[in-house]
């Protein structure tokens, strides 16, 4: 079985832009107080009409653009994305229309903020398999629609965007350039992080995530890299779920990766669930702070609570 | 383990995570209002402590440990 690669990536957020400030004339907070706790200084979130499938289609033809090929090249789709307008359509096929890519395989997919993991790990898969020859993989949110605005809580947490990455088959003797990917689940803290009805907001209790994150995630991330044969200290980057600054560096500080190499776009962008780590490698690469050809970690963690891992090589 | 030892094991932890110096680190100092600790940085003071005392120190404790003292007192009780 030959390997998959990531062919090319991109990623697009709304024009939007909320700050700090913003925020602390709607709830009781302040620019300080969101600052220190999460890292965030500004975040974008969508207009009122824009969907989902609106800004996977924008990070989608993106990444298609990025890697080359036609529409006509790709046979499936997959949108990672737990906060879609709807429960039907799904976001996948209509994202696939309006891009032009004639009748592949399309779903979409729920593992929240480790939403983009899971469909980079089973993009990969398919490609290996041969039951896929290129693979759209997108990861969308409109996290501010399941937001409430009175909970300080959240509310200064979440944002919107969309990124996206093309998975195509590697060269002929070249190394997977997507790593075997390290997943799991704790259901038993499934509580934890809620949406509880069709109109409900989300609710998260955030010392229990932030124990967890901080002390379960490193052995996760650990064993990606092992099994990609790779050590931390050979990662170029590491591209975490943007979840809150204070956890993704205290999980570089554990596995020694110096912060330079750690992507920080949380403080820009906020946590934008399963569209966090696609965008975060579009704004590295922006900034010139990737390197073609060499190892970069991602890892999804979030709601589930579901997380996974995996080694890539940056296209 | 007594009450002086833990409290010098709480002041190191506090001061490696918070970066409160260990002397200002005294019984009646309540976290959040003298020491300026917040929540998440409580969680990582009990995860450290875990480590250090061997002793758990579980998130719905957690809110109810408000000062220094409260810490000492729990761990020496579990331990």
């Amino acid at each position: 079985m030959s390997g998959a690669r990531i062919l090319g990536f991109g990623g697009y957020q709304p024009d939007k832009v909320v700050t700090n400030d913003d925020l602390a004339e709607l709830v009781d907070t302040s620019d300080e107080w969101i600052r220190s706790r999460v890292g965030i200084e500004s975040r974008r979130v969508a207009a009122d009409d824009e969907t989902v499938a609106d800004m996977a289609e924008a990070a989608g033809a993106k990444a298609l653009a990025a890697s080359g090929l036609a529409p006509s090249s790709i046979d499936l789709v997959i949108v990672a994305t737990c906060s879609p307008e709807v429960p039907l359509p799904n976001v996948a096929a209509t994202v696939a229309y309006r891009l032009g890519i004639v009748a592949p395989g399309a779903y979409d997919l729920n593992a929240a903020c480790a939403g983009f993991c899971y469909a980079l790990g089973t993009a990969s898969d398919a490609v290996r398999a041969g039951s896929a020859r290129n693979v759209l993989v997108i990861g969308a949110e409109k996290m501010t629609s399941w937001i409430d605005w009175t909970d300080r809580s959240t509310c200064i947490i979440f944002a919107d965007g969309a990124g996206a990455a093309v998975v195509g088959p590697s060269a002929e003797g070249e190394r997977p350039g997507i790593g075997p990917v390290v997943w799991g689940s704790a259901g038993d803290l499934a509580e934890r992080i809620t949406i509880t009805g069709r109109t409900g907001a989300l609710r998260q209790d955030g010392q229990a995530v932030f124990r967890w994150a901080t002390t379960s995630l490193h052995p996760v991330a650990l064993e990606a890299c092992a099994r990609a044969g790779v050590t931390p200290a050979e990662l170029s980057a590491f591209i975490p779920h943007q979840a809150n600054l204070r956890i993704i560096e205290a999980i570089a500080r554990k596995l020694g990766i110096p912060r330079e190499r750690l992507a920080d776009d949380i403080v820009h962008a906020g946590n934008t669930s399963s569209a966090s780590i696609p965008l975060a490698l579009s704004r590295m690469a922006e900034q010139g702070r990737l390197q073609p050809g060499t190892p970069a970690l991602l890892l999804g963690f979030g709601a589930g609570l579901a997380y996974a891992a995996q080694v890539i090589t940056v296209p | 383990m007594t009450d002086q030892e833990i409290l010098a094991g709480l002041a190191e932890i506090i001061d490696e995570i918070a970066g409160v110096p260990a002397d200002e680190v005294t019984p009646d100092k309540n976290f959040v209002d003298d020491l300026d600790i917040d929540s998440l940085s409580m969680v990582e003071i009990a995860v450290a402590a875990q480590d250090k005392f061997g002793v758990e120190i579980p998130d719905e404790q957690l809110k109810d440990l408000k000062t220094v003292q409260d810490v000492v007192n729990f761990v020496s009780k579990n331990s």
